[in-house]
């Protein structure tokens, strides 16, 4: 059992006696009843559980709760609670969303891609998108959504 | 959390304690719950909910599952419409499960629109009477010079806001025989209208049934034996007693379950679980299936239909064509995966989470449990998709059963593995073609299906039903321990392909084009329309092969463009789709799919083309690459790892064009999704030469095609 400390949306956060080995996805959606970020493989295979840490997109059901001692974890919930960032905007006028259920982290995947490349192509998108799954099959539309955000 | 049953007089209508007025509609065709005595002589049908508050909003209750077909915002639509309402004015919420009030609360077979529309209708329309009563009552004038406009009620320069009215019109009497309105007059059905729930699901704040949290609730992990038909000899539970957050372990049929105060601990704790399994039985292996259905193939099937006489006509043909076509298991691969919350007492229950069938779910809760089912509440939750597993409440009875075991609140919550290796897969399935071939026309055309755990592998009713005189359809079935549901366009999904694959292959032999052939089909069947039994229409379905072929520019053959047709009738939807491959550097990918669609009024356009490029996605991705195999009883398949999804980089660009009609709304979701295998087989062989049997694709060819 542990304790543990880092910074969450902006805010430090102390976890306490929790198994060391307990992926972050399941300390933030159990522990911090923060549950916009989302279980969909427990392997890093599919992305909806895809966070920010220290500013790089992370996979955060395959990252033990011990190793994030003193990082910056950016969530769902506290990446633009207020809806203005480009990508939201752009998710909405391309009316992205069918179940939804991946969408958060297909944004968050999105915001470290263009965090680091501001006009990607659409090769790079591919490259950037490629381990999140949507089974609706919205991926034109997200990548449409990305080139409509990378042009603001 | 059950809506208030004292609304339960048809029509009746109670002024709130809030000065807003509600409107219930029930109806008498819910015999169950055995008190709605006078609404069956007044109407019949579907019932709905809305509310108008003071301010002028107008909340509209969204009665059916979302499942991610976009139901919450095109219920509301369609009942806004005849409200007569300013969209911008409207809240939606979810409707729990209420048989009292509502009907049909299903997310299945794309019915629920084709089901509801007029009914919906009706509801906006009959508030939208009243409102209109309350004004004209205000002005002294007759009703009939009153309109409503936007959310207001207008006469000669005059106006009332809905929430002006609100109150008054709550207590207004009942209107009959309110009438609807002319289509064209429609403001709001036609238009695009953004996801009612997008800045809830891009803010993480979207509550889905695996986010469910309740004071005292323990996670649930599920252990079902490793293979299909093996029940459970001996269980050893003491590790997993010994790890710290582990609460429980209950144990119920062939199932173990742990419970825990966080979902990782209760599935470290399921790991940890030592259980031995036996089979009186051979165990599930797909070799084998296949041999069976092959077997089956190879004797006579059920007889489904037959017209005209095809063992003549195969006698007289100068050439016959016989194929036969594969496809593997698929599990449903919702992203959220299966789970349920369960608050299991004595006297009651309540259920809260994803069910695409929260009626049929409920009654079997309660008959497991011994309650009536006025004792089970039942709340909806937005889905991450259902494809048509959570139409099996599975999932739905273990979480009771486990609350009940366990004595507390508990949420289900199924591992990624537990899904994919779970079962209700869309069934493995063969079907085996056979045409005559006589001075270059088709003169028979002859079907038999072999598949795995359901009564009919075939649509002995769609097309080409009635389009050629001698036809016949067989179905065999190959019982298994391997279970077996409703997928995405259930039996059609493959179904769909093959044939499309085939006629690709009969137009050939019949040195006709593909799309000539299957329209000299559709002409056949316009003629003798009176005579032949189907369920499709030959006019709508020539339409969107015309406007596909015309869009696509078929007839036009460039040198590096390899195109390939497929239509298909279902969920009383038409839809042509054209696959468009090229060659880079020598390899043909493909780039695109052109869709052709016609499922009458289109409530969302917006939405209707999500839905459309979806399905083709879905259906190109699953034909490509969908494979779960059986192994010594199990799925060798279990997670995103080796079960292979399309992704980003693969998907086409899909190009939809819509038929502008004024038809009754039909399916939307699951129709473009069965074409969309066969377009592609058939511009493969343009590419290539090859023509494609067997699902998954890729293991057919040397080259990805999908880049």
């Amino acid at each position: 059992m542990a304790t543990i400390s880092f910074q969450l949306n902006g805010k430090t956060v102390s976890v306490k006696d929790v198994d060391a080995q307990m992926p972050l996805l399941w300390v933030l959606r159990d522990h911090l009843n923060m549950t916009g970020t989302k279980y969909g493989c427990g392997i890093a295979m599919c992305g909806a559980c895809t966070v920010h840490m220290n500013g790089s997109a992370v996979r955060s059901c395959s990252i033990p709760i011990s190793s994030i001692e003193g990082s910056k974890i950016t969530t769902i919930e506290g990446f633009s609670p207020n809806m203005d960032h480009p990508l939201q905007k752009a998710w909405i006028e391309h009316d992205v969303p069918q179940c939804g259920y991946c969408q958060a982290g297909q944004i968050m995947s999105a915001a470290a891609l263009l965090a680091e490349n501001a006009k990607p192509s659409d090769e790079d998108i591919d490259i950037a998108m490629s381990g999140n799954i949507c089974r609706c099959g919205t991926y034109n539309r997200i990548k449409a959504a990305i080139k409509t955000a990378s042009n603001q | 959390m059950i809506t208030n049953i004292k609304r339960r007089s048809f029509l009746k209508v109670a002024a709130t304690l809030g000065g807003g007025f509600t409107l219930g509609i029930a109806w008498a065709s819910d015999v169950k719950t055995g008190y709605i005595k006078t609404a069956a002589e007044d109407w019949t049908g579907i019932n709905a909910y809305l509310s108008i508050s003071p301010t002028g909003k107008i909340t509209i209750m969204s009665t059916n599952p979302e499942i991610g077909q976009n139901i919450k915002t095109a219920f509301p639509m369609i009942v806004a419409d005849e409200l007569g309402a300013d969209w911008k004015d409207v809240i939606v919420e979810q409707a729990a499960l209420d048989t009292v009030n509502f009907k049909r609360q299903v997310a299945g077979g794309s019915q629920s629109i084709r089901f509801s529309f007029d009914l919906l209708r009706q509801a906006g329309a009959t508030a939208r009477q009243m409102l209109i009563n309350a004004a004209a009552e205000t002005w002294g004038v007759d009703p009939s010079l009153c309109k409503a406009d936007m959310s207001k009620v207008v006469y000669n320069g005059k106006s009332l806001s809905y929430g002006e009215l609100a109150n008054k019109a709550g207590k207004m009497p009942k209107p009959e025989n309110v009438s609807l309105k002319d289509t064209k007059d429609f403001h709001i059905i036609g238009s695009s209208q953004k996801n009612v729930d997008a800045d809830k699901i891009l803010s993480g704040n979207q509550k889905y049934g695996i986010d469910t949290k309740r004071e005292g609730m323990l996670y649930a992990s599920i252990k079902k034996p490793d293979g299909f038909g093996q029940v459970i000899v001996s269980v050893n539970d003491a590790k997993t007693r010994a790890i710290p957050g582990v609460v429980d372990v209950v144990q119920f049929d062939e199932k173990v379950v742990v419970l825990a105060k966080d979902t990782w601990t209760a599935m470290k704790g399921k790991k940890a679980l030592s259980v031995t399994y036996k089979s009186d039985k051979t165990l599930e292996d797909s070799e084998v299936i296949d041999k069976k259905l092959v077997e089956l193939l190879n004797g006579a099937g059920e007889v489904k239909r037959n017209d005209g006489d095809v063992d003549k006509a195969f006698a007289e043909a100068d050439q016959i064509v016989e194929k036969t076509y594969e496809a593997p298991f698929l599990p449903h691969n919702c992203m959220e995966p299966m789970n349920f919350f369960a608050d299991v007492q004595a006297d009651k229950a309540h259920l809260e989470g994803p069910i695409q069938t929260p009626e049929g779910s409920r009654k079997a809760v309660a008959d497991m449990l011994g309650l009536k089912e006025d004792q089970v509440s039942l709340m909806l939750t937005r889905m991450g998709g259902g494809f048509g597993r959570r139409l099996n409440g599975d999932f739905v009875r273990e979480a009771a059963q486990i609350s009940k075991l366990a004595g507390k609140p508990i949420l289900l919550v199924y591992s990624r593995e537990d899904d994919m290796a779970g079962g209700i897969y869309r069934n493995a399935v063969k079907y085996r073609f056979k045409a005559a071939v006589k001075g270059g026309k088709m003169t028979a055309y002859q079907l038999h299906g072999a598949g795995v755990n359901s009564r009919n592998h075939c649509r002995e009713n769609f097309f080409p039903a009635g389009a050629i005189d001698n036809y016949k359809v067989m179905s065999s079935n190959y019982e298994s321990a391997v279970t077996c549901g409703p997928w995405r366009a259930p039996v059609t999904n493959f179904l769909a392909c093959a044939e499309q694959s085939f006629l690709d292959e009969v137009a050939e032999a019949c040195k006709k084009d593909a799309v000539d052939f299957r329209l000299e089909m559709l002409d056949y069947a316009i003629a003798n329309n009176s005579t032949t039994k189907k369920d499709y229409d030959p006019v709508r379905f020539k339409a969107v092969l015309k406007l596909a072929a015309d869009k696509s520019d078929w007839y036009n053959k460039s040198s590096n463009e390899f195109k390939g047709f497929s239509a298909y009738f279902s969920h009383n939807s038409y839809v042509a789709e054209v696959a468009h491959m090229k060659k880079v550097d020598g390899t043909p990918v493909l780039e695109k799919v052109t869709c052709a669609f016609d499922c009458g009024i289109l409530i969302n356009p917006l939405s209707a083309l999500n839905q459309v490029e979806g399905g083709v996605v879905d259906g190109i991705g699953h034909a490509m690459y969908g494979n779960l195999t059986i192994k010594d009883g199990a799925a060798q398949q279990t997670n995103f790892n080796t079960y292979r999804m399309i992704r980003i980089a693969e998907a086409p660009k899909v190009v939809s064009h819509f038929i502008d009609s004024t038809e009754h709304p039909s399916g939307l979701g699951e129709p473009t999704l069965p074409p969309a295998g066969g377009a592609l087989a058939n511009a493969i062989y343009k590419a290539t030469g090859k023509r494609i049997y067997k699902q998954p694709f890729v293991n057919e060819m040397e080259v990805d095609v999908l880049g």
